[in-house]
């Protein structure tokens, strides 16, 4: 078991999420970055939709109940147990009593953290996802708070420590400034609806992430983007990373508690191989936008792929190779 | 046959696509969108085919190695899709207009021209249909509203909106099932449960289920 000490932002249990339960209105929530995620359950050789912890605001401080072997991945964080310095994308193990501490985060917007056998909540409507809105998965469908007890499961976890290679050094993209990061975007229905003009600020612009950004959306800032005349979808389904444009001309990133339909207009969608650098982004930086054809999105997806296929290499070998000696 | 005539097809990134079915928002075009949904969902590689307003979206299990043949089985699919009548039941819901949930009602009023009596009259008249479900758990589309109350969404979304909101956005209407973010106009609300996720089937209703709203009072 883990006792949260403290909590300040939306901190949320979430595994890879609920992908079909869609016909009910229920979207996808799961781990803003699931690569993270992953990354963290592989470490600790658990399944790898697991459900972890995602923190999104620094200082956090929890306690463990048993010993136990732990992850920390996503953000860069401050982290330490008793004195000691928890490197991110790091295995690491804490004994019953110890306080997990994160103090900063430095670069990037979540951390991740996983245990040993991931954290046990009731699996509703196929995940273990906190759905905000419906109020239901995680704990009791909302934020954690100072107090709360979350169950482990008993599983048994190699001890020895174990790192990996973050996916922002492995998967580096060329990022035009420092806190401005590329995204890859398909574009998407009503893109020609909006004059070549229009469509130049949609590329050209770095966009500032305002504060009403969340796991909901982000809500960015920059030119206003107008179609040529104003369009009122009929509504639709939409997917995480699908951007919106309101009538002010501002763009709206669907994030993972997005709503599962919507009819304003769409200028283009993320893919989902960059989801996880929107994920990381962090408020007041920027974003901008790299058009990119859906056979080169199906490259960045065998890309990612090829990356975690690593990761889970990396860590079976090392199992192995302890199990020898 | 004009490019109105044919359905508009687009990839929504690499997760899932969106078909738009040509022609009017009306009942015999969301019943051949129910029945592409039932042919859809039973191709191999799509997680969900999701009905929308007289359209629908596929959620891919993987990713297609490429799109041409998805779209080419769609318009085939639309072409061939007869009118699936699903007999729903009928419930009735009792609705309070305006107030403070409904603080739209006034502005939906001025905005068409009509009077608030006008606007609560026109919009209980109608046996709704649920033509889809979306948005937010357990969240019904209904098809059917009068046009002469039709209200644009909201240029900027509204952060947080009071669960049980009955709202227009556009020319349809619809009941939220839980507090949240809208870019509707709330004209009024109702105290009824449409999700539990612990029911066999979590939402309440499916598409071709009916809605009677009943005036339960007007708060002017």
């Amino acid at each position: 078991m883990i006792e949260i000490l403290s909590a300040l932002g939306p901190t949320s249990i979430q595994d890879l999420g609920r992908f079909d339960q869609y016909r009910f209105g229920v979207g996808t929530s799961g781990a803003m970055d699931d690569v993270a995620l992953r990354a963290g359950n592989i470490l600790l050789a658990n399944d790898e939709n697991a459900a972890g912890i995602e923190i999104p605001v620094t200082p956090f401080k929890l306690r463990f109940c048993r010993d136990m072997a732990f992850a920390l991945t996503g953000a860069e964080v401050e982290a330490e147990i008793e004195g000691r310095a928890i490197p991110p994308w790091w295995r690491s193990h804490a004994r019953a009593g110890d306080i997990l501490s994160l103090k900063a985060m430095p670069r990037g917007a979540r951390s991740y953290l996983t245990v040993c056998g991931g954290i046990d909540v009731p699996v509703v409507l196929g995940s273990r996802s906190t759905q905000f809105r419906g109020e239901f998965g995680g704990l009791h469908g909302r934020p954690l708070q100072p107090g709360d007890i979350l169950p482990c499961a008993s599983a048994s976890c190699s001890i020895g420590e174990l790192g990996v290679e973050p996916p922002d050094i492995m998967l580096a993209r060329p990022n035009a400034a420092a806190d401005e990061i590329t995204v890859r975007v398909v574009i998407a229905g009503e893109y020609d609806a909006f004059d070549g003009a229009t469509q130049e600020l949609f590329w050209g612009g770095s966009w500032k992430i305002t504060p009403q950004s969340n796991r909901y959306g982000y809500r960015l800032q920059g030119p206003a983007v107008k179609p040529i005349s104003p369009i009122e979808k009929r509504s639709h389904g939409i997917v995480p990373g699908v951007i919106q444009i309101p009538p002010n001309g501002q763009p709206i990133i669907q994030m993972r508690d997005a709503q599962t339909s919507g009819g304003y207009p769409k200028i283009a969608t993320v893919i989902r191989a960059d989801m996880w650098r929107v994920a990381q982004a962090r408020l007041g930086g920027r974003l901008r936008f790299e058009q990119t054809a859906y056979a080169d999105a199906l490259a960045a997806e065998a890309e990612m792929s090829a990356y975690l296929d690593r990761l889970r290499s990396d860590a079976r070998l090392l199992e192995e190779l302890r199990t020898c000696r | 046959m004009t490019s109105l005539d044919r359905p508009r097809i687009s990839l929504l990134g690499t997760t899932a696509m969106l078909f738009e079915a040509p022609g009017t928002f009306d009942l015999p075009h969301q019943r051949r969108i129910w029945a592409l949904a039932v042919t859809a969902s039973k191709w191999p590689g799509i997680r969900e085919a999701i009905p929308g307003i007289t359209n629908l979206m596929l959620t891919f299990e993987t990713l297609p190695r490429e799109v041409d043949s998805l779209i080419a089985a769609l318009n085939d699919g639309w072409d061939e899709a007869q009118e699936f009548a699903i007999g729903g039941r009928e419930i009735e819901l009792s609705v309070t207009y305006g107030g403070d949930i409904g603080s739209s009602l006034q502005a939906v009023a001025d905005h068409c021209g009509l009077s608030v009596d006008d606007v609560v009259s026109i919009h209980a008249a109608p046996l709704y249909t649920v033509f889809a479900l979306g948005s937010h758990p357990g969240y019904c589309y209904l098809g059917g509203m009068d046009p002469r109350i039709t209200m644009p969404r909201r240029q900027t979304p509204l952060q947080r909106a009071g669960g049980g909101s009955v709202s227009i956005g556009g020319s349809q209407t619809g009941v939220s099932a839980s507090p949240g973010p809208t870019g509707w106009h709330a004209i009024g609300h109702t105290r009824w449960t449409f999700f539990d996720p612990s029911w066999p089937t979590p939402a309440a209703l499916a598409p071709g289920d009916t809605i009677r709203f009943a005036i339960d009072r007007v708060i002017r």
